[in-house]
């Protein structure tokens, strides 16, 4: 019983210590937003100031980067929604020929390298000499977000019991009535936070992103210049921590609503 | 008219599931096999080098292109770096998995595991960003190896071919760090819940018929969660072998695959080469995938 006692110690301890290191460095964002060092990275700050805060929200360029960044990740979530939904449903009811490689084709986008979907929609957008905009970074950005979507919602089906459709139905509604008042409420929230999580997938893309967009400048493309070319160092530094805090959000709601029904198990990304 | 219509459906049961299914296949298998095949037909053109344009030719000499010493070399270099943080990875990851999944308590659980997420839906590019802070010269790591008075060390870690570089926010070895820091939640999740699945009767048993905790361990336990490691693994392995973001901003002027196809594409046009590059990675994974699935990886996605 002694020995035991001493491996869950030092189970616990690597736990810990795991814990940190995933931690620690958002921690030090948070902390660096302060600095007033505008050259380097020095350690421990030279001093603490809110200036930058100002400085950084003042900057149209950075304004208009999040807004693209907004509008990319709505559009291509609610492709997502729609079309990881009827995947997932048709998966759910069906026993078909192929049914696991639908679940094969969802996954290979974010299976396979970043830098393979990214290159093959290039030179699939060259060859078609199709001109790089908005709906290109959205067509891309839809390729990996259906299977979040699909995960969640699948996951949810399968917990949901299909006797209540059948009651539904039994009880004199329609396909679509059943599907309003019935499955809708059910998959509701795991909808929701596959959609979020999407959203999030989206937000954050710059791998692909920077093989569809051309000339357009999404906020993880501008903090992408920044990292290869540090010119704004104070203003990176509160970029990133409003980008720590926002994608903070979604997290908690995400695990707030598939928690009850424990299906956030079955994210996996 | 809606009456009519959800009996028309709920008596076509195969017609709903073309409708349901086909959209989101017809998507996938247009603009993501599409993209894949197109991608698959200009690895077979090349760069004419005199008029830089694309040779709309069935040619093998870019494939031929990847066997110089230059190209072999970053294949080799990217695969060791995937490899190497891999196994990092899943050494590091399953001590927290396993308390996770078998040690916490239910409020414990849920808290551990919203610390795990947490990180992993953090943005990617402020994390490379946080370990650009601490990794540079001047950060907190060198601070720290200073307060202790351990500087010849880490110089001497720096010092080393292949691995150092300048400061560790110029290095290998640094590209190495961060590497595991951001994949590190894709390895320990699959664990975590290919862990939850392994039966605790099994352990119990195995104990009742007088194996230590250690031999249960290694002969129950382990084995069993062996599908989370290797669904953990296609992550952390498949994105290190596709990323140019970290060498980028932390790797020194020595190219790992996503630098040279990003690179290949960007400045000189030689889509044909980046293509070609590409489907190293490709390969490499498609097999895994196959592997992983035969071994029922997938259930633990």
């Amino acid at each position: 019983m002694h020995s035991n006692n001493k491996v869950l110690a030092i189970l616990k301890a690597a736990s810990a210590g795991t814990l940190l290191f995933l931690h620690i460095p958002l921690a030090i964002i948070l902390l660096y937003a302060f600095t007033t060092d505008e050259t380097t990275y020095t350690f421990p700050l030279p001093g603490i100031t809110t200036q930058w805060f100002a400085v950084a929200l003042a900057r149209q360029d950075l304004w208009a980067a999040l807004a693209l960044s907004v509008k990319v990740a709505l559009v291509a979530t609610a492709i997502a929604m729609v079309l990881g939904t009827m995947a997932a449903a048709a998966v759910y009811r069906s026993n078909f020929f192929g049914r696991e490689s639908v679940s094969f084709l969802l996954v290979l986008p974010i299976a396979l390298p970043g830098i393979v979907t990214g290159i093959a929609l290039r030179s699939a957008i060259g060859g078609l000499d199709i001109p790089f905009s908005f709906w290109t970074i959205v067509i891309g950005h839809a390729t990996f977000c259906v299977v979040t979507v699909y995960n969640n919602v699948l996951a949810r089906f399968r917990r949901t019991s299909n006797s209540l459709v059948e009651a539904s139905m039994d009880l004199g509604a329609n396909s679509f009535e059943t599907f309003r008042h019935v499955v809708l409420p059910n998959i509701g929230t795991a909808l929701l936070a596959g959609g979020m999580l999407a959203f999030a997938l989206s937000f954050d893309e710059v791998i692909v992103t920077t093989f569809t967009a051309g000339q357009q400048t999404t906020l993880p493309v501008w903090i992408f210049s920044q990292l290869t070319r540090p010119r704004d160092r104070p203003v990176t530094n509160v970029v990133a921590m409003i980008v720590i805090l926002i994608t903070a959000l979604p997290i908690f709601l995400a695990q707030k609503w598939t928690s009850d029904s424990s299906d956030a198990n079955e994210n996996g990304k | 008219m809606f009456k009519f219509l959800s009996t028309y459906l709920y008596l076509r049961p195969k017609l709903v599931l073309g409708l349901l299914l086909g959209p989101p296949m017809i998507y996938m298998a247009v603009v993501y096999l599409g993209s894949l095949a197109s991608l698959l037909v200009n690895s077979f053109y090349k760069l004419d080098s005199f008029t830089g344009l694309i040779d709309r030719q069935f040619t093998l000499e870019t494939y031929a292109q990847l066997f110089q010493r230059s190209n072999l070399d970053i294949l080799i270099r990217t695969t060791t770096m995937a490899a190497a943080v891999t196994i990092t990875d899943a050494l590091i990851a399953f001590p927290l998995a396993y308390t996770i999944a078998k040690v916490a308590g239910k409020r414990a659980k849920s808290f551990l595991y919203l610390a795990v997420m947490l990180p992993l839906w953090s943005s990617y590019l402020i994390r490379v960003y946080a370990w650009k802070l601490i990794l540079s010269k001047e950060g907190i790591i060198s601070w720290l190896f200073n307060l202790v008075g351990l500087n010849p060390l880490l110089d001497w870690i720096l010092s080393l071919p292949n691995i150092g570089g300048s400061s560790l926010a110029l290095s290998p070895i640094g590209v190495f760090i961060v590497f595991c820091y951001i994949w590190l939640p894709y390895m320990i999740l699959p664990i975590q819940a290919a862990l939850e699945r392994v039966s605790g009767t099994l352990e119990e048993a195995s104990s009742d018929l007088g194996a230590k905790t250690t031999q249960t361990f290694f002969n129950i336990t382990l084995p069993l969660s062996m599908p989370g490691v290797i669904a953990g693994s296609i992550f952390t392995f498949s994105l290190t072998l596709g990323d140019f973001i970290v060498p980028l901003s932390l790797g020194n002027s020595k190219y790992f695959i996503g630098q040279a196809v990003y690179s290949h594409q960007g400045t000189s046009g030689n889509v044909p080469l980046a293509a070609a590059f590409t489907m190293g990675p490709v390969l490499i994974m498609v097999i895994y995938l196959l592997i992983a699935r035969r071994m029922g990886a997938f259930d633990a996605l």
